[in-house]
């Protein structure tokens, strides 16, 4: 079947069969590897995307979920002259990150719960991801290669 | 250089940010899933559902005419093709004197199943999916035979090898028996403690992956393999198994998400990729999920002890005397037998001059996964083990935690322990204080107090470790039973415009390399750390190497390219003398300049190395040109990081929820390098050893062998919000034995934590009258303890 989305702003038209979960369209359709899988249960958070501006674990999601949506990966985070994301550059200064295999999830959730909306009522009197970037990152990131997301 | 004047240079001990980060923060990662091949084939492995079996028959029909199948292999096409078994690479020496008993371990089983998730078969097909499916078409006729998981029942259980009757590999002493048994006799005091070190999985977040890849035209493989040592992989795999020429065969190891151990050994799937490619000419992917993860990852762990420490009435250390059951697993992985000998029973004097030490080990197959080498690797088990009997001790004469350790420590070195290892150098007094004052232990009362106005529980706990890292004089492995030497190898190559690029053999799955060898490097010639790279992890661009494990890639790997520089710091003195016209011995080289003793003559070190590959003003009489060093480095002893940790623990008594309040960590670990990168190694050891004492626990079913474990959803993982804001603090006792001073902080947090976090537990729970706790501190088995010492 063929579903459109926009991926990383770019629109995109992949045929995938119905059963196709989202990180392996993302991974094998459109080779956007920065999206890995850690398990099969939903649980380590290592394959978080961005559908429609909210963090989604995308194993745990069909492409065909995805159609019409926009959807970002780490590879649509930074600048388009490769500056990263503050969240990304927060991460490095930070010291959040060891082997790097889950952190492009880590990343996603972090920009997720850093975006001002009354859910992240933590966050809620920052007016910029910045803001909370550095809670955030000693928060989340305990970097060891193998902690779990809360 | 020696390690002095190695840590005065500049740029040492700065925590530069790592170079690797944005690669990885910006999803430009290459880990071995990520990479795509032509004519790629998928493999998924058919895995027995039963602990213990005869196979009866496999019919592989129904899968070979499935959609898209190109293969499926089985045990007696292994045998067809003349494949060996996977090897051990430690031969221990039973206490008969024979050697331990080594059964076969076959890549895909020949007539027998022994573990849930032993390899059966191969199915190799186009796409993944049709892999998966056709899997599920292998019919496998099994004979059910009865299972053991528990190593205490090893004994009197089927047997899994006719090679190894009664399930024994092997019985194994250090020590004096007959001084600690006479030691014992006089004693005024003893503590005696049966303790479980719980078997653990050790899931790095990236599950293992492989792509076997053959190319016939010039008759070469490779394997791209998430491994933390990929010439070891090599050279096992060539040597051992497949008898293939070890030119023609090269192992990548890309980024690597996390190894804890678990990928430094050859598995039965790299073998069976590396093999069919050729067979089949085409390139096979197979990627693990992460509940075959749990099932056929060498596992961590699994002790079942009985220690008792003598003493005399002021609480001095007399003797420790210990046995303790091993459990293997179903099969020898790699490094499986040296784990719970070499790399235990050695570390079990701790940091203490008890004059006599005596440990018997027999280790077991049981039907379970191999177990081997995992974060720490013998050395947490010892130090569980010592640390908890020496806080019990404590308790039992009434003395204080940090009295009994301090009363007992070493404090003359080079120190001989009576279990074979010589301590070069430490200051445990000091780690002692520095955790005292930094974990506010004077605080302590107000704060139990605080926690008792809330009806909460709380408990201190206390672990002083000891490690021996930096595997590992070759000539002292080899004479334990090591079929490997344990070097590292070190390339400098200078370019002709002063830039560098290092191969080494070390590898890194996380530990920062990329940046922490490029500050030594960059230290060493004056030159912008920006200006040196880092290669490892390929046998076709690094010469040699032993790869990560033991935390060793600084004092060794590290060490290694310490030699390398000697060796082009002399020769470009040679051409900077040529240039200056002065006597070599009158160079001086310091800040990336070279000058002449005594003179202004200086200059810089680019310019040395472009004369070095334009060689037109050059002694070329007398000097090859060139500027590009190799070597090998193998040491001359362990190195012994240590430290003390304090840990405090919240007890809700209604619910058995522990809560870790408080954790400080005082560690020793030489000269460090890079503070921000050592502070996270510290974290994550922590983390682990933690969720060790506190959650983690692999459990299969005492009747049928089942993995009750299977899942992220079964298998409690720690979790960023399990833990309160570490205190972190150092003390430095460089290493003596090798020119950096380092002594290795990867796996320190992993080995000192657990006893800390149980003996907190104890602490709060003993006005209730729990004595003894096992790992791990669950609610639930808190709340037992509990309520059984209620009643």
């Amino acid at each position: 079947m063929q579903v459109q989305m926009k991926v990383n702003g770019k629109s995109v038209s992949v045929d995938a069969a119905p059963n196709t979960l989202l990180v392996n369209a993302l991974r094998e359709h459109l080779k956007l590897t920065g999206t890995h899988v850690g398990c099969d249960t939903a649980q380590c958070g290592a394959c978080t995307v961005h559908v429609n501006g909210r963090a989604v674990k995308s194993c745990n999601m069909l492409t065909a979920q995805a159609q019409g949506a926009e959807v970002t990966t780490i590879e649509g985070l930074a600048h388009a002259d490769g500056t990263m994301h503050p969240m990304q550059a927060a991460f490095k200064e930070c010291h959040g990150l060891q082997c790097g295999f889950c952190t492009t999830g880590m990343v996603m959730s972090a920009v997720d719960i850093a975006t001002p909306r009354p859910a992240n009522s933590k966050f809620a009197n920052c007016s910029k991801a910045i803001c909370a970037v550095a809670p955030v990152t000693k928060t989340l990131s305990k970097p060891c290669s193998r902690v779990l997301l809360p | 250089m020696g390690a002095s004047d190695f840590s005065k240079l500049p740029h040492i001990g700065e925590s530069l940010r790592r170079k690797e980060d944005y690669r990885f923060l910006t999803g430009a990662g290459n880990y071995t899933d990520d990479i795509r091949l032509d004519n790629m084939t998928h493999a998924v492995f058919v895995r027995s559902p039963h602990a213990h079996a005869n196979i009866k028959s496999v019919n592989k029909a129904k899968a070979l005419a499935a959609p898209g199948v190109v293969a499926v292999l089985d045990g007696p096409d292994v045998v067809d093709a003349k494949i060996n078994g996977l090897p051990c690479g430690w031969l221990i020496t039973d206490t008969s004197g024979k050697p331990m008993n080594e059964p076969p371990h076959p890549i895909l089983a020949n007539g027998k199943v022994r573990y849930v998730g032993d390899h059966v078969a191969m199915v190799v097909a186009e796409t993944l999916e049709q892999a998966k499916n056709a899997a599920e078409l292998v019919e496998v006729e099994y004979d059910v035979l009865p299972a053991v998981v528990d190593v205490r029942h090893a004994k009197k259980a089927t047997a899994l090898h006719a090679e190894a009757p009664n399930n024994h590999c092997y019985n194994w002493a250090i020590g004096d028996k007959a001084g600690v048994d006479a030691a014992f006799a006089g004693a005024a005091h003893v503590t005696k403690l049966d303790l479980i070190n719980n078997r653990l999985a050790p899931n790095p977040m990236e599950p293992r992956a492989a792509i076997g890849s053959y190319n016939r035209a010039s008759d070469e493989y490779t394997l791209y393999v998430s491994n933390q040592n990929p010439h070891v992989e090599r050279l096992l795999m060539t040597a051992f198994v497949l008898g293939l020429p070890e030119h023609k065969v090269r192992v990548i190891a890309p980024d690597v998400g996390g190894g804890f151990g678990a990928k430094i050994y050859l598995y039965a799937e790299d073998v069976c990729l590396t093999w069919a490619s050729k067979k089949l000419n085409r390139n096979i992917k197979w990627n693990c999920d992460r509940s075959e993860a749990f099932l056929s990852d060498a596992h961590g762990r699994d002790h079942s002890s009985h220690a008792e420490l003598a003493l005399d009435k002021d609480g001095k250390f007399l003797a420790l005397r210990v046995h303790t059951d091993a459990n293997l697993g179903a099969y020898l992985s790699t490094f499986s037998t040296c784990v719970p000998t070499i790399l235990y029973a050695t570390l079990l004097a701790g940091q203490y001059a008890t004059p006599q030490v005596y440990v018997e080990v027999d280790a077991w197959f049981t039907n379970t996964a191999p177990v081997d080498a995992y974060r720490g690797a013998g050395r947490p088990e010892a130090t569980y083990l010592l640390e908890r009997i020496v806080s019990r001790a404590a308790w039992e004469l009434g003395m204080t935690q940090d009295a009994i350790r301090s009363k007992n420590f070493i404090t003359q070195f080079p120190y001989q322990t009576p279990v074979a290892l010589q301590y070069d150098t430490g200051d445990f007094h000091a780690l002692m204080n520095h955790a005292n004052k930094l974990g506010d232990v004077a605080g302590f009362p107000a704060r139990k107090a605080a926690s008792a106005a809330k009806g909460k529980l709380r408990g201190i706990g206390y672990s002083s470790y000891i490690e021996a890292c930096g595997l590992a004089p070759s000539n002292v492995a080899g004479a334990l039973g090591a079929r490997a030497g344990l070097f590292e190898c070190g390339e400098v190559r200078v370019h002709p415009t002063g830039s560098v690029t290092v191969f080494t053999g070390s590898h890194s799955h996380g530990q920062g390399h990329e940046t922490t060898f490029a500050q030594v490097v960059a230290a060493r010639l004056g030159i912008p750390v920006e200006n040196v790279d880092i290669v490892h992890g390929d046998t076709g661009r690094v010469p040699f190497g032993m790869g990560t494990y033991g935390s060793r890639s600084i004092s060794v790997g590290g060490s290694a390219i310490m030699r390398a520089l000697d060796k082009i710091e002399a020769k470009a003195k040679k051409i900077a003398a040529h240039l200056m016209e002065a006597g070599d011995a009158d160079i001086d080289f310091a800040n990336g300049e070279f000058s002449v003793k005594g003179t202004d003559k200086k200059i810089p070190f680019g310019t040395v190395a472009l004369t070095a590959y334009v060689p037109h003003n050059y002694p070329l009489d007398k000097l090859e040109p060139g500027l590009n060093e190799t070597a090998f480095y193998d040491p001359t002893n362990f190195t012994f990081p240590a430290g003390t940790y304090i840990c405090e623990v919240e007890i809700d008594p209604e619910t058995g929820v522990t809560k870790i309040d408080k954790f400080t960590a005082v560690d020793d670990f030489g000269t460090i390098i890079n503070p921000m990168i050592v502070e996270g190694q510290v974290h994550g050891g922590l983390v682990q050893g933690i969720g060790q004492a506190l959650m983690e626990h692999c459990v299969y079913d005492k009747e049928t062998g089942q993995l009750l474990t299977g899942s992220f959803m079964d298998y409690t993982m720690p979790r960023a919000d399990d833990f309160p804001v570490f205190a972190i603090g150092h003390e430095c006792t460089p290493c003596t034995t090798n020119p950096l001073g380092t002594k290795g902080c990867g796996e320190a947090g992993a080995i000192g934590s657990p006893p800390s976090v149980i003996n907190a537990v104890l602490d709060a729970l003993a006005p209730l009258g729990v004595k003894d706790f096992d790992m791990p501190a669950t609610p639930h088995r808190v709340w037992e303890a509990i309520q059984s010492a209620k009643h």
